[in-house]
């Protein structure tokens, strides 16, 4: 009797504290659009590191992706890679992914220089990086000719908009979809394998356990007689 | 010769040599343990583990990292991406980071829960609040390392927090940064303390922790002392032989451990933000303060405290007043041994008033936590002082309440009806 209250004190203070903890989880102050991107879809992604190098590569850098592990992790033969992707000033496969503009001359022309993306999918969320790039809007008052909804006043051309007008809108989320996806591939390419290989990792363990809890059966029988 | 033979042959010359058999008799196969430890008393095994992963994932680090101010960023994206399985091997210490304040939390709140703190066991709860506060140290060390934007800012915080100790603090800053700004000195001497001085230490007091734990036995959730009643060899009654018992049992704990770290390891690396900030993904920039600084979860029951003062008051800064708090904070945990005047131990038999204080104890260090882990203005201006308030209530009337409440008897015997 007095134990059954103990534990149902000791659970109700487990759930006291366990209430705002999901406050934390659940604490997004933007409504982002969600991304929904396969990180295991290969052809998406190289169609997403299509678009970024001809798209976004002439203003951002990517200095920690090299162009040799894309080709592998993409299975995108070198020589396609090196005629294709491989531009800017990079001339070797093993060459990460350098910007065309420096970003001196980058921050002289935007005001800002164009920050480096590798690591932006991770910085921001993927959630964030594809609402972001669906965010722009016409917008007479910006500089540009265009503003964000995510990014008041952002100084960044709209340099997809040509790209938006010729394509339906549901083509062009599916591409945004490639591009933010190639994006998360970017900030940690090992994420793919990451992910599969931890199943074998977690089906090891649930094995082991198995037995480890066969052996304390056994050694606890005498034990209990 | 047999093997077998030869085997005990080299066991006892090492032995004649070095108290190998004695060692593992005191302190393994011959040494008692209560045998109702319950999912509470796992956690000290699992600190080891984790303990052991932090120190084999780390050494495998230092192979690769380069604390200066231009390489420290590079250097870790170079093992995420260059170094094979370098991004396992970072992953593993940075989870296991969090991963071991989780265990330490749930250590501790055993000892609050069974009196594991109380006589005769001080000593392994004095030395158990040194590895502590050691892990905070280590904790706040490695954090910078890294030199991501969050690593920066936070170090800076922390560092500005130090020069504000009245008097000496700003020499006391620099000295500790090792220059007038962040930067390659202050990853230097971090590096160092990071990976040598303070493992050092922990390793002595983790071996003062078990040493003084086995001079007394461990407590148990009925708090009864097992040595009490003992068999015509002098061994407790309600005892079991660490090995192979328990050595055996452990290891499923153990296993499960494994499973839920290596589902974050794969699965959820940046612990949703909390075990990585999304700042630290961005290089270390003098210019750019993240919209909002908050230190890693471990810390933020404390870095709440410290930020529910906001007023100056007797000639010292709202800061200075924060730190006070803060240290009280830690240093009042030292003394829970002579606090609790309870003639029982485990919670099971103490009173109602001990029950209710401890809950409020555990429910405000949670919401002190999250409000850490919040901007200043996220919730009322009077909420962190009044769970402060709670905090320093638990300790401070413990005296009294655990003198006063009305305790129930405890048994002689575990697994005795209790009366
Ligand atoms: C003409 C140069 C230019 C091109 C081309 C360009 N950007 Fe940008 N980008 C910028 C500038 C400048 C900023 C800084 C915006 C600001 O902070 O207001 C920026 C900012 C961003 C940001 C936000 C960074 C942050 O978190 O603050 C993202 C994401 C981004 N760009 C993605 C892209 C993608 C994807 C492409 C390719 C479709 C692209 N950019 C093409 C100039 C460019
Ligand atoms: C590196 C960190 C630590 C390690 C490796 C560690 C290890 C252990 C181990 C193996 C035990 C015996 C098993 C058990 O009772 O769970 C133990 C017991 C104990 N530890 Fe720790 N510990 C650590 C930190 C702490 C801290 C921070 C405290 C709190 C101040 C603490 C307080 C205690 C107490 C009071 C006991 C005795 C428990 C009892 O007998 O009921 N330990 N520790």
């Amino acid at each position: 009797m007095d134990r059954e209250i103990f534990v149902k004190l000791w659970l109700a203070t487990a759930a006291i504290s366990l209430f705002p903890l999901c406050s934390i989880a659940s604490s997004n102050s933007q409504e982002l659009l969600q991304s929904n991107i396969d990180i295991h879809n290969k052809a998406s992604l190289r169609r997403g590191a299509r678009l970024y190098m001809n798209h976004c590569a002439a203003c951002h850098s990517a200095k920690f992706m090299r162009y040799e592990r894309l080709s592998k992790d993409l299975e995108i033969p070198p020589e396609i890679v090196m005629s294709d992707l491989v531009r800017f000033g990079a001339t070797r496969l093993s060459d990460a992914i350098p910007a065309a503009i420096d970003p001196k001359v980058g921050e002289k022309a935007f005001g800002i220089a164009p920050p480096d993306l590798t690591l932006e999918a991770k910085y921001r969320g993927t959630d964030w990086v594809y609402s972001y790039l669906l965010g722009f809007y016409k917008d007479s008052n910006a500089p540009t000719g265009y503003n964000n909804h995510l990014m008041a006043n952002v100084a960044m051309p709209w340099v997809l908009a040509s790209l938006q007008e010729a394509t339906s809108e549901a083509e062009f989320k599916d591409q945004m979809r490639d591009l933010t996806n190639f994006m998360a591939y970017m900030s940690e390419p090992i994420r793919p394998f990451r992910e599969n290989f931890g199943k074998y990792v977690l089906g090891f363990l649930m094995v082991l356990l198995v037995s480890v809890r066969l052996l304390k059966n056994e050694y606890w029988r005498s034990l209990n007689e | 010769m047999s093997l077998r033979e030869a085997a005990s042959n080299l066991v006892g010359w090492v032995d004649y040599r070095l108290p190998i058999v004695k060692t593992w008799k005191t302190h393994m196969s011959e040494y008692y343990a209560p045998k109702n430890f319950n999912f509470w008393y796992f956690f000290g095994v699992l600190a080891l583990v984790v303990f052991a992963n932090q120190v084999l994932s780390g050494i495998w680090l230092t192979m690769f990292y380069v604390p200066t101010a231009e390489e420290a960023f590079k250097s870790i994206e170079y093992i995420m991406r260059d170094v094979s399985s370098g991004w396992a091997i970072r992953y593993m210490h940075e989870v296991g980071a969090s991963f071991f304040f989780i265990v330490i939390y749930l250590h501790i709140f055993r000892g609050l829960l069974y009196g594991s703190y109380q006589r005769p066991r001080e000593l392994i709860w004095i030395f158990g609040m040194f590895i502590y506060c050691l892990m905070m140290v280590e904790g706040f060390l490695g954090y910078v390392l890294p030199y991501g934007n969050m690593s920066y800012w936070g170090a800076k915080v922390i560092l500005n927090l130090v020069g504000a100790i009245p008097i000496i603090g700003e020499g006391l800053q620099i000295w500790v940064q090792g220059d007038f700004v962040v930067g390659s000195a202050t990853l230097g001497r971090f590096f160092a303390l990071h990976v040598a001085l303070v493992p050092l230490i922990l390793i002595v007091g983790i071996f003062l922790h078990i040493v003084a734990l086995h001079q007394v036995g461990s407590n148990n959730p009925e708090g009864i002392d097992i040595k009490a009643h003992v068999d015509a060899d002098g061994n407790p009654l309600d005892g079991i032989p660490f090995h192979p018992y328990y050595t055996i049992s452990d290891l499923t704990p153990v296993v499960i451990f494994l499973i839920l770290f290596f589902a974050c390891v794969f699965y959820f690396p940046g612990g949703g933000g909390y075990f990585i900030e999304p700042p630290n993904y961005l290089p270390a920039d003098k210019l750019s303060t993240p919209e909002h600084i908050a230190p890693v979860w471990y810390f933020t029951p404390f870095y709440a405290m410290l930020r529910s003062v906001t007023i100056d008051s007797f000639g010292l800064d709202a800061k200075v007043w924060g730190l006070i708090i803060v240290s009280g904070a830690m240093l009042v945990l030292f003394f829970l041994p002579w606090l609790d005047r309870s003639a029982v131990l485990s919670m099971r038999y103490k009173g109602w008033p001990s029950k209710i204080m401890l809950m409020l104890f555990a429910v405000s260090f949670v919401f002190l936590g999250v409000l850490g882990a919040k901007p200043a203005d996220w919730a009322p201006a009077w909420v962190a002082p009044a769970l402060t308030t709670i905090y320093f209530a638990y300790f401070l009337a413990m005296p009294v309440y655990t003198k006063l409440e009305k305790t129930k008897p405890v048994p002689g015997r575990i697994g005795a009806k209790s009366g």
